[in-house]
């Protein structure tokens, strides 16, 4: 038997685009043709101003720390506590929620400069997480 | 504006036993247990009911379903949630002559199983959140975090928030949480769930049932209770709960609009209000729901919480009977028992230790900031 996995996206036609560029290691979000803001999570139209025009562009991956909470009660037993959620505001502009890895829990803070980095869980998922990022 | 819902009266109110678990219930059996409570509690019959808005968590009960329980008689079903939003719903059918009388039930039991994990409701799966652990009690600390970051709430004030709703439970014998005092050190000796909530910054998991009635204010009259009227109300919805992420800056006021449609129909200011049965699923929430209203202005929430002003002894008692942080949260009835808990507090029906005096005007809420929505209703003695 395989080790218990934490429970994986299951993509939708919607979603697809940004499951597979996270498998080439690419972090992607949609931006509106006509008003060229970011939309993310994935929807059919435009968050800013409905247009259907949309399409999926590169991010650069790179963002600041907006909020965050370690939890110690795992969402299910097979999370490893304790661990960090984050919200993360992109270069962009878009906030995307995922983990925060490699950082103590006395040290999350927010402001800090992250930046993306994936590991792959299936042949069909790879997760965005994020890491401090050095700048230089 | 005039109240909208000014032919429209709350008769009948009920909640079903609350427990950690009810083993010998069925939903089926809540169910029924409190639409009798609630038509007996209005002096009304099944006979009486043209109206349904009835569901269950486990066995998904249908209002249709139980159109038929009643025999066919009914003619309006609701398909509201059944809290402020499907009172709502109700008062408005009743005001546009679709119905005279409505019963709203609903129940839940049996549905947390699985006790390694947090139960169903906190945590549904979706493909941006589930994947990261996250659940309400994150999703609620992500809000919270951010808001002591900008304004640098401290830490006391949850606390003190939680020590004043869960008192309040303490002194209701029919909480779950009867007999449990809370202090505020007890809330941080508490085990961290997800910083910076603590296990009794948390609402509870419970089972039960809940169930009101509404009917004309002119059929009201003729009946042995004291009604309860709808002064009016509104919903804030601006996302799906759990699923996009918590933005402080974009949600955070989430609520406001609603507070200030509730205002504008009933002519009502925040002085007026007595006593406000705010939705409680975190002790940030009534900070932010606080400032949200105007109740304070942004940021000040801390300050009018540690003034003790929402103790039951306070100008503003928030959660009187205990809330979902001690009396019960059983799926979605929880929702139906804010205003529930705001009728019974204005009929004078509590316990000696949490009875106001004279209590005229109440606010009920569902929902809060880490949900993306934020519905408010006010309820009162008198119409307005």
């Amino acid at each position: 038997m395989s080790a218990p996995q934490i429970p994986l996206p299951r993509p939708t036609p919607i979603s697809k685009p940004f499951w597979d560029a996270c498998k080439e290691g690419r972090l992607t979000v949609q931006q509106c043709g006509d008003c060229g803001a970011y939309t993310f999570i994935p929807q059919p139209c435009c968050g800013a101003c409905t247009s259907e025009k949309l399409a999926w562009v590169e991010s650069s991956g790179r963002g600041t720390l907006y909020s965050y909470s370690t939890v110690y009660r795992p969402q299910q037993p097979v999370f490893e506590t304790p661990y960090t959620v984050v919200v993360v505001e992109m270069e962009e502009g878009y906030h995307m929620l995922s983990n925060l890895i490699g950082v103590e829990p006395e040290d999350v803070e927010i402001g800090t400069p992250l930046e993306v980095f994936f590991e792959e869980k299936s042949e069909e998922i790879t997760l965005p997480y994020f890491r401090v990022r050095v700048e230089g | 504006m005039r109240n909208p819902y000014d032919g429209v009266a709350i008769v009948g109110a009920y909640n079903t036993v609350q427990a950690k678990q009810l083993p010998s219930w069925t939903e089926q059996g809540l169910v029924l247990d409190a639409i009798r409570g609630a038509l007996g509690d209005a002096g009304l019959t099944p006979d009486d009911v043209d109206g349904v808005n009835i569901s269950s968590w486990v066995t998904r009960i249908a209002s249709r379903t139980t159109a038929q329980w009643f025999g066919g008689r009914p003619a309006w079903t609701g398909n509201a949630s059944p809290g402020v939003e499907g009172v709502l719903e109700a008062a408005a059918a009743i005001q546009t002559g679709q119905a005279e009388t409505i019963v709203i039930a609903t129940a839940q039991c049996g549905e947390y199983t699985d006790r390694e994990s947090t139960v169903s409701w906190t945590r549904p799966e979706n493909e941006f959140v589930e994947c990261w652990g996250l659940y309400t009690a994150a999703e609620f600390a992500l809000m919270a975090q951010r808001h002591m970051h900008l304004y640098g709430t401290p830490r006391a004030a949850l606390s003190e928030v939680a020590a004043s709703i869960r008192s309040n439970g303490a002194l209701n014998p029919d909480a779950v949480f009867f007999g449990r005092e809370c202090s505020p050190a007890e809330v941080e000796a508490s085990r961290m769930v997800a910083d910076p909530f603590h296990l009794l910054d948390c609402c509870i998991a419970s089972e039960g049932g809940a169930a009101m009635v509404l009917t004309t204010a002119e059929r009201a009259k003729d009946l042995d209770c004291e009604p309860i009227y709808i002064l009016g109300g509104g919903m804030d919805r601006q996302g799906m709960s759990y699923v996009t992420a918590p933005v402080w800056e974009r949600y955070g006021w989430v609520g406001r609009r609603a507070m200030e449609m509730t205002f504008e129909q009933s002519g009502l200011s925040h002085k007026d209000i007595d006593f406000a049965e705010f939705y409680d699923p975190f002790s940030f929430e009534i900070i932010r729901q606080l400032e949200a209203f105007g109740f304070c202005k942004e940021g000040e929430g801390a300050d009018f919480v540690l003034e003790g002003r929402i103790r039951i002894d306070g100008d503003l008692p928030v959660a009187t009977n205990g809330g979902i942080m001690s009396y019960s949260h059983a799926g979605v009835a929880q929702l139906l028992q804010k205003p529930i808990a705001a009728v019974h507090q204005l009929r004078g029906k509590m316990p000696p230790e949490l009875r106001l005096h004279e209590p005229k005007v109440a606010l009920a809420t569902n929902g809060g900031s880490g949900a993306l929505f934020c519905d408010v209703m006010a309820l009162g003695k008198e119409p307005v």
